[in-house]
C-alpha cells in the first residue's frame, strides 16, 4: 500500500507511568449459526490510575462486549477461546477462572450496567443488594454494613436512605435506581469502574445529574473509570480520553482536547455532526449517520466504514487499514485522514464523481450533515 | 396485607359454591336410582322404592336438594352413609391426616430433590451432569406412578426389607414408624413431580442466569451458591409454584391409587371402596372435600406469590390508595 507507506507508523506506545488497566489486541469472537460473529476485534487502550476513558460508538459496535471482556464477565463457553490480554495491573485477567475472579469483582473493578430497571434484583431489598458485596469482601457485621449502605446511598444522592435500605427497586424511579447501581459499583471502593451506557435508558433531564454523580466519584476516589456511550457529547467533558469504536475495532484514540481539534477518522467527524449543540433549539433533529454498521458476522476486508465514508477510495476497499500516528497518544485507522491533504485530495475526488468508491453516492452521505 | 387477603377470600367464596354445584350435579344427574342401590336389586316393588326416596328426601326437587345438601355441609354435616350407614364427615375426617401426610411428604420429597437438581443442571447447562438430569427426569416421566411403587416395594421392601411393603402406621405409634410406613407410598407419589419440578426449574433458572441483575451480582464476587440461591432462584420459582399448586390436583388422584396399593385407610381409598359400592353420599363426600382442599390449595399459592414478588405486595398497596 502505498499510501499506508507514506505516513509514519505509529510505534508501540510507551507505557505510561504505572497503568492501572491494559488492554492488548483483545478479540471476542461469538461462533454462531450465522458464522463467526467478531464483537471485539483487535482492541487495545491503556488507562492510567485516576484517569478516564471514554469509548464511543454507534449500538452495535461491540462496546458491552468489550466492557464485559474486560471484566472477564462473559460466559465462558460463550466465546470462542479468545486471545489478547487485559493486564490489570499487570496481571492478565483472561485466563483467570470465575473463582479467581472474585477477589477483584467488588475491591478491584466494578461495574454500572446500562439499564437500572433490569441490572437490579427485583426481589432482593435494596439494602442487602448494597451490603452483601460489602460482608463479602470486607467481612463487615451486619449493622456495620447498613451504616456503610447509608453513608454509599448518602453520597450518591439519595434522600432519605434509611428508609430505602428497605426497599424494593420497584420503588424507585429510573434516575434513583441507577444510584443505586452506582453505591452497590462503589461500594467496595474499587480501582476501576466500568461504565456501560449508565443513562442511555434513562429520562433525559436526569442523564447529566448521573454524569455529573460519575465524573465526580471518579475524582473524589481517584478511580479509573471506562465510561461507555453511543454519544460522543456525553463523553466530551468528562474523560481525558476518548476511543472511537466502529465494528469491533477502535478507529480512532486521542485525548479528548487533541479528538475535538485535530479529528482524523471520517468516522469521529461523522459523529461530532451527531452532537446535540447547546446554540441549536432544542427541536432540531439530530443527524444521524446514513447507513449501517456492517454485519460483525461478514466483515469486508477493506476499510469496515468504506459504504459510509465520504472520503473512501479503491485503496480502503482492498485493505483494512492498520492503526496510524502523526502526533504521540494519537492514533487512527484511515488511509485519508480528515484535515490532511491525503483527505482533502480525496474528499473533492469524491465530490467531483459525485460517488465514492464504494459505490456510495455523495449526496446521500452529505445530506444528512448539510 | 390484610386487607389483601380478605379481598381475595371474597373471590374464593363463588369458586367454592360452583364447586359444590358441580360435585353434586355430578353424582346426581348419573344414572340409576340411588334408593334402588339401597333396596338391592331383589325387591322392586313401587311402594318401597316411594318410601325410601321419600326417607332419603330423593322425592324433593333437585335445587331443593342441592340446597339442603349445602346447608348441612356448611356446618360439616355430609349425611349418612346408605350403605355403610356411617357418618360421611366423619369417615373422612378420620382418614384425612393419612391422605394429608403423604401429600405434604411427597410434596417436600419432590422439592427437596429437584429445587438442587434444577438449580445445578441449570447452571451448568450442556454439561455431563445436566444430560443425565435431562435423561432421567424424562425416564420418569414416561413411568406410571403404580409401576414405580411397585418396583419400590418390590426393590426396598420384598428384597432389602427397609420398610414395610404395605399398612399404615399412625403417628401415635411414633415418628420413626409413622414415616417408615409412609416413605414408600409418599415417594412413590412424587415421581412425576420430581421430574415436573425439575424440568420446569431448570428452564427458568437458565433464562434468570441470562439476565442482567444476575451479572450485576457475579460483578460482586458473590459465591457462586449466593448467587444461585439468593439472586436465580426466587425469580425462577414463579410457574413451579404454580405448578406445584395445581399438581396438588393430580397428586389427589393418585393417592387413590398409591394408597390402594400400599392397603393405606387415607381418602383416596375411601374413595375407592366408596365408588365400588356405590356408595352415592360417601363419593359426594369425598369429592367435595378434595375440590375444596385443591381450591384451598391454590388459594394458599396465589398467597406465596405475594411472599415471593414485592411488586405484588406494592400493586395491592396502589389498589388501596
Ligand atoms: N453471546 C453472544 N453471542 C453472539 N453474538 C453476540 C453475543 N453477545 C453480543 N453479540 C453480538 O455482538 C455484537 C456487539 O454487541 P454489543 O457489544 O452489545 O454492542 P454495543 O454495546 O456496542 O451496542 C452484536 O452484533 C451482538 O449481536
Ligand atoms: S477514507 Fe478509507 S480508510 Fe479512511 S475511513 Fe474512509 S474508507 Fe476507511
Ligand atoms: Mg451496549
Amino acid at each position: 500500500m502505498s499510501i499506508a507507506a507514506e505516513l509514519p507508523v505509529p510505534p508501540a506506545t510507551p507505557d505510561p507511568v504505572d497503568p492501572l488497566l491494559e488492554v492488548r489486541d483483545l478479540h471476542t469472537w461469538f461462533d454462531t449459526p450465522r458464522g463467526m460473529v467478531r464483537a471485539v476485534d483487535g482492541v487495545s487502550f491503556t488507562l492510567r490510575r485516576g484517569a478516564s476513558i471514554g469509548i464511543v460508538g454507534e449500538s452495535g459496535s461491540g462496546k458491552t462486549v468489550l466492557s464485559r471482556s474486560i471484566m472477564n464477565l462473559l460466559p465462558k463457553k460463550a466465546a470462542v477461546p479468545a486471545s489478547g490480554e487485559v493486564l490489570f495491573e499487570g496481571r492478565d485477567l483472561r485466563p483467570m477462572s470465575s473463582k479467581q475472579m472474585r477477589s477483584y469483582w467488588g475491591p478491584q473493578m466494578a461495574m454500572v450496567f446500562q439499564d437500572p430497571m433490569t441490572s437490579l434484583n427485583g426481589v432482593v431489598k435494596i439494602g442487602r443488594q448494597i451490603t452483601e458485596g460489602l460482608r463479602q469482601h470486607l467481612d463487615l457485621s451486619r449493622q456495620d454494613a447498613d451504616a456503610e449502605a447509608v453513608r454509599l446511598l448518602t453520597s450518591v444522592g439519595i434522600p432519605a436512605p434509611e428508609r430505602r435500605l428497605g426497599e424494593y427497586p420497584h420503588q424507585l424511579s429510573g434516575g434513583m435506581r441507577q444510584r443505586v447501581t452506582i453505591a452497590i459499583a462503589l461500594a467496595c471502593g474499587p480501582k476501576l469502574l466500568m461504565a456501560d451506557e449508565p443513562t442511555t435508558a434513562l429520562d433525559v433531564t436526569v442523564q447529566a445529574q448521573i454524569l455529573d454523580l460519575l465524573a465526580r466519584q471518579q475524582a473524589e476516589r481517584s478511580m479509573g473509570m471506562v465510561l461507555v456511550t453511543h454519544d460522543l457529547g456525553v463523553v466530551a467533558n468528562r474523560t481525558d480520553d476518548i476511543a472511537v469504536m466502529y465494528a469491533g475495532q477502535i478507529v480512532e484514540k486521542a485525548s479528548t482536547r487533541t479528538l475535538f481539534r485535530r479529528m482524523r477518522h471520517p468516522y469521529t467527524e461523522a459523529l461530532m455532526r451527531c452532537i446535540p449543540r447547546v446554540e441549536n433549539p432544542s427541536h432540531t433533529r439530530l443527524d444521524a449517520i446514513p447507513g449501517r454498521p456492517p454485519d460483525l458476522a461478514a466483515l469486508p476486508v477493506g476499510c469496515r466504514f468504506a459504504p459510509r465514508c465520504r472520503y473512501a477510495q479503491p485503496e480502503c476497499l482492498a485493505e483494512n487499514p492498520p492503526l496510524f500516528s502523526d502526533e504521540p497518544g494519537h492514533e487512527y485507522r484511515c488511509f485519508f485522514p480528515v484535515g490532511t491533504s491525503a483527505g482533502a485530495e480525496a474528499l473533492e475526488r469524491n465530490e467531483r464523481a459525485g460517488s465514492t468508491a464504494a459505490g456510495t453516492t455523495m449526496d446521500l452521505l452529505t445530506k444528512a450533515s448539510a | 396485607m390484610a386487607r389483601l387477603i380478605g379481598q381475595k377470600l371474597l373471590t374464593l367464596v363463588p369458586v367454592l359454591l360452583a364447586v359444590s354445584l358441580l360435585t353434586y350435579l355430578l353424582l346426581n344427574l348419573l344414572p340409576g336410582d340411588p334408593a334402588l342401590l339401597v333396596l338391592g336389586p331383589e325387591s322392586v316393588s313401587a311402594e318401597s322404592i316411594a318410601a325410601v326416596r321419600a326417607e332419603l328426601g330423593l322425592d324433593r326437587p333437585l335445587p331443593v336438594r342441592y340446597l339442603a345438601w349445602l346447608g348441612a355441609a356448611a356446618t360439616g354435616d355430609l349425611g349418612r352413609s346408605y350403605i355403610t350407614q356411617q357418618e360421611v364427615t366423619g369417615a373422612i375426617l378420620d382418614r384425612l391426616p393419612v391422605t394429608l401426610e403423604l401429600m405434604v411428604l411427597s410434596l417436600t420429597i419432590a422439592l427437596v430433590l429437584a429445587i438442587p437438581l434444577g438449580v445445578f443442571s441449570a447452571y451448568r447447562a450442556g454439561s455431563r451432569f445436566d444430560k443425565l438430569v435431562t435423561g432421567t427426569t424424562f425416564g420418569l416421566l414416561a413411568l406410571p406412578n403404580f409401576i414405580f411403587a411397585l418396583l419400590l416395594i418390590f426393590f426396598l421392601s420384598v428384597r432389602l426389607g427397609l420398610f414395610p411393603a404395605t399398612g399404615w402406621q399412625p403417628l401415635s405409634d411414633g415418628l420413626v414408624e409413622n414415616l417408615q410406613s409412609a416413605f414408600l407410598p409418599a415417594l412413590a407419589l412424587s415421581v412425576t413431580n420430581i421430574a415436573v419440578f425439575t424440568r420446569l426449574l431448570r428452564t427458568d433458572m437458565i433464562t434468570t442466569l441470562q439476565e442482567d441483575h444476575v451479572t450485576l451480582a457475579r460483578s460482586k464476587g458473590l459465591p457462586t451458591w449466593r448467587i444461585l440461591f439468593r439472586h436465580a432462584l426466587r425469580p425462577s420459582s414463579f410457574s413451579l409454584l404454580t405448578v406445584a399448586g395445581l399438581q396438588v390436583g393430580t397428586l389427589l388422584s393418585a393417592t387413590v391409587i398409591v394408597e390402594t396399593i400400599f392397603a393405606l385407610p387415607g381418602v383416596g381409598r375411601l374413595l375407592f371402596d366408596a365408588i365400588n359400592s356405590r356408595d352415592l353420599l360417601m363419593v359426594q363426600g369425598v369429592v367435595l372435600v378434595l375440590a375444596v382442599s385443591f381450591v384451598l390449595v391454590n388459594f394458599v399459592v396465589d398467597l406465596l406469590y405475594t411472599f415471593l414478588d414485592p411488586r405484588i405486595r406494592s400493586g395491592a398497596a396502589r389498589v388501596r390508595a
